[in-house]
């Protein structure tokens, strides 16, 4: 038995002797608590897992129900509206949650977290705990996880050729140029450059606002980068986002053949058999590379963040170099947004179920979120959790436990660090009508122009025409509002 | 008094009569109504509501809140925002300047649905026959002209084409080969029971499954034909990266999992043929070909045009195969009007997607009866002439 697995049995083990919150021992006999989210074994495999520990304890019944990422959301929101309340719980992006909150679907969780002295939000790093958890200022969903895009290197390969790790997309696509097609696995295959999931209705999305955000966001969070935040114009028809859809195209010229077919799974089954020298990716690499299928890449795989030298003016609407005026947080002369794609898993209880029920769905979230369990949860790359409390990103006892070298260790704690403490970082949308913005038209889109069906100005404009669609529907007003609540007051 | 429980009213019990027998005979009349009365039911609950309630969808736009659905009546909006707005270019294509190839094609085609028409009117069909091919005409001329104005005018086209694409070619595919391998089956071949069963087991497997086996035997780099692309110089081509490509191998999994079911059909047909007129014909010293022409396909004709209408009326249905294999890219390269409403719906747009629905019964209502009426009823009267 490896440490990994070690540490998973004497985390339930602690958990099942000392679990004393709010719940007890068979308090919540013959109570059935469903939840809905994404398929196993990322997140509903842990999800699972703490299920039946919970069970042990307290005699609640914990079912999961899994569905394709890209239906988690309208499944929830159909059955909570339309009276099913088939789903107790859904564990989903932070940022979904504001929209069903809205329409009063959510349970306020603060009088729970009043009573429970285990889950220790102040642990909670400060963007997560105000900004994910919250809704309208109170607590209505509960983080299992954290979420930044960073890029991931070959540490071992880059140093072969000489290379540096990359600062800006441009040195992302000529390290990527450089290095693609060399033999990365030790088998004689050629690897790729780059591996980005690309895939249509999956999460190709993300990766285009993560070069996105380095050009056209550089005031501080609450600037935004997908609207005007004060109008909510969209801001994507210009010069900055043209420029991240064109280096996401040319990313694709060192990927896999296949990579516009490619999900989230295609490519860490790529790069964990070490194909792969330049990724864009969440916190999972980093544990990931500790699987005994990822021998090859063991400690190799290192994470950095990367941003850009050229900026968007957003009164000229071109791109300008970056500098004190153009963008004040850049470091080096280099503007850095680190994207928190998709904000973190977190889990939101229903309004409507069961008043017992309730508070079992709660304990539960509070269960999972607790340190006992999600500090071990975020050093196993397959439970999909990253890091998201301080005491995970304090030290790096922790990661050196689970089998990183100390070298790893402090290059992945502190790229997430430096995305975290970013006063430029850059936030995933949090308004009313959030997955249909980005999940369906910038989605829709984004793979129209990655397949050559039309011109990235066409995408452009489309998305554009898109977005004032949603904003219209929802009302303009409500949704300025729900953005200065989400980021702050527009700058 | 013998003849008064004939004359006994139903609910009414005459004197003389228990009301026993009174109800029994008012029950064995009503008998009909009552055995079919669950069946309609049901028809009515899960298949003809959900059709009609399904306008309410497509005429509004539709919010959900914590009271449930709430229903804005927008009209045609939805329907209009496929045709002239948003989901223009997803649901018809994109449009600029129609081509030489495109005009001529149309105009030849306008000709050919004029001549078509007049021809009609001067045979004397009647007032609701021709009503019938003017609406077939004008759908036959909206896709020409959607066909002229995007491929043949090098434009990307839309989800309605790529539905057609399915159906049309799909379906000829499918109905050619099946025909083949149905023929081949009912001849004194050795092993033929084993080839009947071999060639019928695709049916049998869900079409998700179909579509994951297809993605892992067509990945270029990782499925077991790897060493064959690379041998061929296409380790690295992506075809899931390539419109056309994309479409042909839904087609070719969509074939291998409906062949069977034509086969099967076809095989059935073949050999109820009456042997007597074949061997009839051989010693008349008929060639093999002129006695499948003049014999065999006359007599399979009426089976072989059903089968050929369920298909495609499964075919326009396209969904799962171009969800799973390319989750409808590149682009929208594969998406079928199936997969695109449920897009819409997954995206909780009700209002677009019920409409893309409703468009999707029109055309596949008016293609099917179109076939029907003037390609399958007018060969079997030509047969039976």
């Amino acid at each position: 038995m490896d440490f990994r697995k070690l540490a998973v049995a004497a985390a339930s083990a602690v958990a099942l002797c000392g679990w004393s919150g709010v719940a007890g021992a068979g308090q919540y006999d013959g109570i059935t608590i469903n939840i809905l989210t994404r398929p196993g074994p990322v997140i509903a495999g842990a999800v699972s897992q703490h299920g039946k520990e919970f069970e042990k304890l307290t005699g609640a019944k914990i079912i999961v129900n899994e569905v394709p990422y890209a239906e988690i959301f309208p499944k929830v929101q159909q059955d909570w509206s339309t009276g099913t309340n088939s789903i107790d719980v859904a564990v989903f992006a932070a940022g979904w949650g504001v929209e069903l909150a809205a329409a009063g679907l959510l349970e306020n969780l603060d009088p729970y977290i009043a009573k429970d002295g285990k889950i220790d939000l102040q642990d909670i790093a400060p963007y997560f705990r105000e900004f994910a958890q919250k809704i309208g200022g109170h607590t209505m969903v509960i983080q299992v996880d954290g979420d930044f895009q960073m890029v991931y290197y070959r540490k071992d390969i880059l140093e072969k050729n000489n290379l540096q790790p990359p600062k800006t997309w441009d040195d992302y696509l000529a390290i990527a140029k450089a290095i693609n097609g060399q033999d990365m696995s030790g088998d004689g295959k050629p690897g790729y450059g780059s591996c980005i999931f690309k895939k249509r209705n999956a999460q190709s999305y993300f990766a285009v606002q993560t070069i996105a955000s380095t050009i056209v966001q550089t005031q501080g969070t609450a600037q935004g980068f997908q609207f005007e935040n004060a109008t909510m114009k969209p801001l994507v028809n210009n010069a900055g986002w043209k420029k991240a859809f064109e280096l996401y195209k040319e990313t694709s010229k060192y990927g896999p053949p296949e990579e516009l077919n490619m999900d989230i799974g295609d490519t860490r089954a790529l790069f964990k058999s070490g194909r792969c020298g330049l990724l864009i990716e969440w916190g999972d690499p980093g544990p990931l590379q500790l699987e005994d299928d990822a021998k090859v890449i063991k400690n190799k795989l290192y994470a950095t963040n990367v941003g850009s030298k050229e900026v968007l003016d957003r009164k000229t609407g071109k791109l300008v170099p970056v500098s004190k005026e153009s963008a004040p947080n850049a470091i080096d002369g280099i503007n850095y947004a680190p994207f928190s794609a998709f904000g973190g898993w977190g889990g939101a209880v229903n309004a409507k179920s069961d008043p017992k029920v309730k508070q079992a769905a709660y304990d539960f979230l509070s269960f999972m979120s607790q340190k006992e369990q999600s500090n071990v949860d975020v050093t196993l790359g397959w439970t999909g959790f990253n890091p998201y409390r301080l005491s995970q990103l304090k030290s790096t006892d922790l990661w050196v436990k689970s089998g990183m070298d100390e070298g790893l260790a402090k290059n992945y704690m502190g790229a997430i660090n430096d995305a975290l403490n970013n006063p430029n970082m850059s936030s995933d949308l949090k308004i009313p009508g959030a997955q249909q913005y980005t999940a369906v038209v910038l989605d829709t889109e984004l793979a129209r122009y990655m397949a050559g069906e039309i011109t990235v100005d066409e995408a452009l404009k489309n998305i554009e025409a898109g977005w004032e669609k949603i904003t219209r529907d929802f009302g303009r007003d409500e949704q300025i509002k729900q953005m200065a609540l989400a980021v702050g007051p527009a700058k | 008094m013998s003849d008064g429980t004939a004359t006994s009213q139903p609910g009414i019990s005459p004197a003389g009569l228990s009301r026993g027998e009174s109800w029994g005979e008012w029950f064995d009349r009503q008998s009909r109504t009552f055995f079919i009365a669950p069946a309609v039911t049901l028809v009515l609950l899960f298949a003809i509501f959900p059709t009609f309630y399904t306008i309410v969808f497509a005429i509004s736009h539709v919010r959900f809140s914590a009271t449930g659905l709430k229903f804005r009546t927008v009209w045609f909006e939805n329907f209009a925002a496929q045709f002239t707005g948003n989901q223009q270019v997803h649901f018809l294509g994109r449009f600029t300047s129609m081509s030489t190839a495109g005009w001529v094609f149309s105009l030849v085609t306008a000709g050919a649905l004029l001549w078509w028409l007049y021809r009609a009117f001067v045979s004397g069909a009647t007032w609701v026959g021709l009503a019938g091919r003017v609406i077939s005409a004008a759908m036959a001329m909206f896709i020409a002209l959607l066909f002229a104005a995007t491929l043949l005018s090098g434009n990307q086209w839309g989800t309605l084409l790529n539905t057609l694409f399915y159906v049309v070619v799909g379906c000829s595919i499918q109905f050619v080969i099946g025909l083949m391998l149905a023929f081949l089956c009912s001849q004194p071949v050795i092993g033929k029971n084993f080839f009947r069963v071999l060639f019928f087991i695709p049916l049998m497997i869900t079409p998700l499954g179909v579509g994951y086996a297809f993605k892992m035997i067509l990945d270029v780099t990782k499925g077991p034909f790897q060493p064959f692309w690379k041998l061929v110089g296409l380790g690295n081509w992506a075809w899931s990266t390539d419109a056309w490509a994309a479409r042909w191998f839904v087609i070719l999994g969509d074939s291998w999992q409906w062949i069977p079911f034509i086969f099967i059909v076809l095989l059935a047909a073949l050999e109820n043929v009456p042997k007597d007129h074949v061997e009839a014909a051989q010693v008349d010293g008929a060639s093999s070909f002129q006695i499948f022409r003049e014999i065999t396909w006359p007599q399979i004709l009426p089976v072989a045009a059903t089968v050929m209408l369920i298909r495609m009326i499964e075919a326009f249905k396209i969904v799962d195969l171009p969800n799973i294999m390319t989750a409808g890219g590149p682009g929208i390269a594969t998406e079928s009007m199936t997969l695109h409403s449920l897009f819409l719906w997954r995206a909780n747009d009700m209002g677009d997607s019920a409409a893309v629905a409703y468009l999707l019964l029109i055309l596949t209502v008016v293609v099917c009866s179109s076939f029907f009426n003037y390609v399958v009823l007018k060969r079997l009267r030509k047969a039976r002439a």
